[in-house]
């Protein structure tokens, strides 16, 4: 049987504005098991992002009860909740957050800073090791602004590898790419899903979403539906089918 | 938490921006530096006239003749007679913590010799008085105790009065110069001694047994001063004591009277002159104080500005791992690290500025380290206490508003 890495059972989360209670996310139950490529969809406001801050352990449910691979993190204080993250997941955001004037391998060896079990040595082997699985070994000395938009992406995505985390948390990780790039990025994940990554991948581009194994779409603090993705799409073969960029009229 | 990896974080982020971590050091190395070289320059001043005074005489003790009653009617110090040579054969009998002890009496009026005339002053003393005045013999010799017994009309010049009289081409020892209407033969020429602390010439003088200026030139039998060296400098308050004592015996004053003499040391004029260069020292410190302090606000002003500027990374930090507590350290090694290495730098700084202005001034430079330790220790403290609060600032950001900022 495959291990579950997230359960989450009669989830909700309200928020205080003024005197108005909002009721981000309702009644969820979910769950994502190893190995799973799961898109987290829905409208601006139905709850999706909020899903993904306590998915990823930076917010705390109002009630009900979140598993990350068999841990309650109800028992767990603000430490401790830095900890989880450190060891136990990777966050990939839409806008990068590299460190700025610090090289590639620099940035991808960050979350290893505050993992006080890994050596000096260690660390630069590991982050050196997460830049190949992303196909940047090469540019391990570049700055950010030395890399394009996707090559910075593929640095965030090897610094979440770079712990080795039970899942990878990432948030609109395509939103500012092109198609071309968003394709390889999605490429990319395949590669590592296929690899036995789990991927929990936050988008509301359906398109995107049909790279994934399964959909799960939310709406007004509800799972709406969730499906398994029948024709799902395969970056390499999309990418070979793109049109070059040199047929392109202008 | 690990301190290794935090520092390896902090001084890569100082790193980042090293133009904006030097701007921040600047307020603290100028602040340091100014303190340091201030209290470095009036450190200077203070011993540059220490060291006058105490080229006046080794561990030097005087005895000038006090106030005196004379039936009810107080007397001025200037009339009074109360000291004698036998107050000087007691002391001399008696003391344990003197080394030396000399009479003076002087007076003042012109050297003549031939054409040329000097005013100047005589002192009349023992053999004993070059040493206790740390005066040194260029030329010649000292007169002998034969020369005090029978009023010797010998004498020693100092310098001033030799190029006055003299010029540079005579030789001064042996001629014979008058000094109010007595021949006197020079018998020694004295060392240049320069000035003293109060800006007197120390070679415009010239010295006679005391004998020679008590009968011959004054025509008085009580002396006007005593001068004394204490067996070393630490003994000088029981040598005092002493001569107060032996005095007072001597002088057959009743318990409750007062004394008819009045008896000063060297280390009393180090420690008046020291006291007035201490205030301008403090003084000057406290200025260079309130630059440092003005320092440690820039540091809090510049890591406030990068708590805000950095709000991104900070949520970044914590997505990855980074807890508040780890954030706080961070900041914190951050402004640390930012002072000490301005107090690195002021400490320097300061010296140098200290080192040209003591050349420029010609006062003696002197390092103290007390005031590098403690400038040192205050950078640390100010960069724990005016981090602290930037610091906590950007611990207490919420990691998900952080990771959204724009």
């Amino acid at each position: 049987m495959q291990k579950t890495i997230i359960e989450v059972k009669d989830l909700r989360k309200d928020y205080h504005v003024g005197e108005v209670t909002v009721h981000a996310l309702r009644k969820i139950n979910m769950q994502i098991q190893e190995g799973d490529f799961a898109a987290i969809m829905g409208t601006s406001g139905s709850g999706k992002s909020t899903m993904l801050n306590i998915l990823g352990c930076l917010d705390k449910p109002t009630d009900g009860t979140y598993l990350l691979d068999g841990v309650n993190m109800a028992d767990m204080n603000k430490n401790q909740l830095a900890q989880l993250r450190n060891s136990k997941l990777g966050f990939i955001f839409q806008s990068y957050n590299l460190l700025p004037r610090t090289t590639a391998l620099e940035n991808v060896e960050l979350p290893l800073y505050y993992n006080s079990k890994v050596k000096s040595k260690e660390r630069k082997e590991k982050a050196m090791y997460a830049l190949e699985q992303v196909g940047l070994a090469d540019r391990f000395h570049h700055m950010p602004n030395q890399l394009s938009g996707g090559q910075q992406q593929r640095v965030a995505i090897a610094r979440s590898l770079v712990n080795d985390p039970v899942v990878i948390l990432a948030d609109e990780a395509t939103g500012n790419l092109d198609t071309r790039t968003s394709y390889e990025i999605m490429e990319l994940f395949q590669k590592l899903n296929d690899e036995g990554k789990t991927i929990a991948f936050v988008t509301h581009e359906e398109d995107i979403a049909r790279f994934m194994k399964r959909n799960i779409v939310f709406r007004d603090g509800l799972i709406k539906t969730e499906m398994t993705v029948d024709k799902r799409h395969n970056a390499t073969q999309l990418i070979a089918e793109l049109p070059h960029e040199s047929d392109i009229d202008f | 938490m690990n301190y290794i990896n935090l520092t390896k974080i902090a001084i890569n982020a100082l790193k980042r921006n090293k133009f904006r971590a030097i701007l921040t050091m600047l307020g603290i190395i100028i602040g340091v530096g100014s303190v340091i070289g201030m209290l470095s320059i009036g450190e200077g001043s203070k011993k540059n006239i220490q060291d006058e005074i105490s080229s006046m005489g080794s561990n030097m003790i005087f005895v000038m003749p006090g106030s005196q009653r004379r039936g009810g009617v107080m007397m001025g110090n200037s009339d009074s007679k109360s000291l004698t040579m036998k107050d000087i054969e007691q002391l001399e009998k008696s003391s344990q913590y003197l080394s030396r002890i000399s009479p003076q009496v002087s007076s003042s009026g012109q050297a003549i010799k031939g054409n040329k005339n000097w005013p100047t002053s005589i002192y009349g003393v023992n053999t004993e008085y070059l040493e206790i005045r740390k005066y040194e013999l260029e030329d010649g010799r000292i007169f002998t105790d034969k020369e005090i017994s029978s009023l010797g009309k010998v004498c020693l010049v100092g310098k001033t009065v030799v190029e006055n009289i003299f010029g540079e081409s005579v030789d001064p020892v042996g001629q014979t110069i008058r000094f109010a209407g007595i021949p006197l033969k020079i018998i020694g020429v004295l060392k240049e001694k320069g000035q003293n602390g109060m800006g007197m010439d120390q070679d415009d003088l010239i010295i006679a047994p005391y004998t020679t200026v008590q009968r011959r030139i004054l025509a008085i039998t009580h002396i006007q001063a005593i001068y004394a060296s204490s067996i070393d400098e630490e003994s000088t308050d029981q040598a005092i004591e002493e001569i107060e004592t032996v005095l007072r015996s001597q002088h057959k004053l009743k318990e409750g009277t007062s004394d008819d003499f009045e008896v000063r040391s060297q280390a009393e004029m180090v420690q008046a002159f020291s006291s007035v260069s201490d205030m301008l020292t403090m003084l000057l410190g406290a200025i260079a104080g309130i630059s440092l302090l003005v320092g440690g606000i820039g540091i809090m002003n510049i890591m406030f500005v990068s708590v805000t500027e950095r709000t991104k990374e900070i949520g970044l930090r914590m997505s990855v791992g980074g807890s508040g507590t780890d954030i706080l350290m961070q900041f914190l090694i951050e402004a640390v690290i930012l002072s000490i290495f301005g107090g690195i730098i002021g400490i320097v700084f300061g010296l140098l500025i200290s080192a040209v202005a003591t050349n420029a001034l010609n006062l003696p430079f002197i390092v103290m380290q007390n005031a590098i330790i403690l400038s040192f220790l205050v950078c640390t403290a100010i960069g724990v206490f005016f981090g602290w609060y930037p610091a906590r600032k950007a611990a207490n950001l919420n990691p998900i508003d952080a990771i959204r900022h724009e």
